[in-house]
């Protein structure tokens, strides 16, 4: 067994089987992880560059775990700092990075489509780790994940995507992991963050209700704003986003059942999900956390073992 | 295809295994059983139940152990190994450890096993037992202390072990 896929560049990509291939896998390395010696000798022989072309704290830091725990030698990169700044293309960058012998490239860029573009272009396997407004694949497999560990399994499942969707490249790596698993999906958000014909193209249902979306829903997965990527405003306030979208326990409290609350981090507290609910037993934000280690390995290791 | 052990061979054997280790090991203070997966489980389920009725009461500790991470040929051009369970809920930490499987063939396994093993603890010693010992195919310095059956095959014979679990019936075969 093997992935259908050379790189990782997005789940539109995979199949089912692909993501099932992943958990697996994923299910053996979280029991390597309890162990007392957190490592396997497995990628030994592999050398991964870490090419961050954008900010990044629980992604580059899990990343870099899973190739640590792989025993994979690890090179850094980070865009601020480097050559780049001086004018060096993007296929330069790499291509002299991977003169030095490096087997695998995960990366991160603003620009989306830079992996898609980076696999026409280099030989050795690479894991898209966030490409601007796009797909961030490991996010979107180590979510699915947890809601399988959580609740049995992903199948038939009714999971609520929160706020802003149009910016968000963890929406859409989202819907298609879940649609692919057979759950059902719904998207909320103030009509200015959700892109037109959501329906018609993903197959996910759209309201701009944010109680009826929760009341429906199993799991409530709520994204950060993205502001860094509003380039002119789309809704009036935080303050107002917050009243209107926010999740809060006031709101939890009136749905009359226990929904499980995600967020893929980084959270602005108070904005679109309160402390209170963050850090409430509702809420598996630090098991998804815990869990991309083990899912990022398995790709790591699914797509090294294909050469 | 040729019967290496029937049904009954084969329950007559393992019950001789498991006396073999009973007169070893005691009353298993100090041992603990590791079946390696995802084909030695089958024999180790089997040692691990007949151990149980032949010493009623006594708690033997017993888990079992995936090696795909382990593996020497990893990216050398052969199919990835899917992961399977690794379940060893107790430290085997100065313990005396008998890893279990099914064929011993090239030795290549039994030496991953060691590998994974030690990431568990450090073991007081480590003795293994297989229901096959496949001689003169040896590729690593490795030997069985506890041996169901030993049997000359060649390389382009494969040999197979039936479980009444897995395959609705309990033989050994060779196929060729």
């Amino acid at each position: 067994m093997s992935l259908s896929v050379k790189h990782l560049l997005g789940i539109r990509d995979l199949e089912r089987q692909d993501i099932e291939l992943v958990f697996q896998t994923a299910d053996q390395f979280k029991e390597v992880l309890q162990r007392p010696i957190k490592k396997v000798p497995t990628l030994r022989d592999t050398t991964i560059v870490n090419l961050f072309f954008e900010n990044s704290t629980r992604t580059r830091i899990s990343f870099e775990l899973a190739e640590k725990r792989l025993s994979a030698d690890v090179v850094n990169f980070s865009a601020s700092g480097s050559s780049v700044s001086k004018g060096e293309t993007l296929i330069d960058t790499v291509n002299n990075i991977l003169s030095m012998k490096v087997d695998m490239v995960v990366m991160r860029h603003s620009a989306s489509g830079a992996p898609h573009f980076l696999s026409q272009h280099i030989n050795v396997p690479i894991v898209n780790a966030g490409d601007g407004i796009n797909e961030h694949p490991t996010q979107a497999l180590l979510d699915a994940f947890s809601i399988r560990e959580k609740l049995g399994s992903v199948e038939g499942k009714k999971v609520a995507i929160c706020g802003d969707i149009m910016h968000s490249r963890v929406a859409l790596s989202n819907i298609y992991c879940l649609k692919k698993l057979g759950a059902e999906v719904t998207v909320v958000g103030p009509p200015t963050l959700i892109p037109k014909h959501m329906e018609s193209a993903l197959g996910v249902n759209v309201t701009y209700n944010i109680r009826e979306a929760l009341a429906w829903c199993d799991v409530a997965n709520v994204l950060r704003i993205q502001l860094e990527r509003q380039n002119t405003p789309l809704f009036s306030s935080l303050r107002e986003y917050s009243l209107a979208y926010g999740v809060n326990r006031r709101l939890l409290d009136s749905l009359q059942k226990d929904i499980v609350i995600m967020h893929p981090g980084p959270i602005n507290r108070g904005v679109e999900l309160s402390s209170d609910v963050a850090d409430s037993r509702q809420s598996i934000i630090l098991n998804q956390v815990e869990n991309g280690v083990a899912v990022r390995m398995a790709v790591l290791y699914l797509l090294a073992g294909k050469n | 295809m040729k019967t290496i052990l029937n049904g009954t061979q084969l329950a007559i054997t393992i019950d001789r295994l498991c006396h073999q280790l009973i007169e070893n090991h005691l009353n298993f203070e100090d041992a603990v059983l590791i079946g390696l997966q995802p084909r030695g489980i089958y024999l180790s389920d089997r040692i691990y139940r007949t151990l149980q009725k032949l010493l009623p009461g006594t708690p033997i500790s017993y888990g079992k152990l995936d090696i795909t991470f382990y593996r020497d040929d990893f990216n050398k051009g052969h199919a990835l190994h899917v992961p399977n369970e690794t379940d060893i809920n107790f430290s085997i930490e100065n313990k005396r450890v008998v890893l279990i499987d099914d064929v011993l063939y090239t030795g290549r396994t039994t030496r991953s096993a060691l590998d994974a093993m030690l990431d568990f603890g450090r073991p007081a010693s480590v003795e293994l037992l297989v229901l096959i010992d496949r001689r003169f195919t040896r590729q690593l310095p490795i030997q069985a202390d506890y041996t169901g059956r030993t049997i000359d095959a060649i390389i382009s014979e494969k040999v197979r072990v039936l479980w009444n679990e897995r395959d609705g019936k309990d033989e050994v075969i060779i196929l060729e």
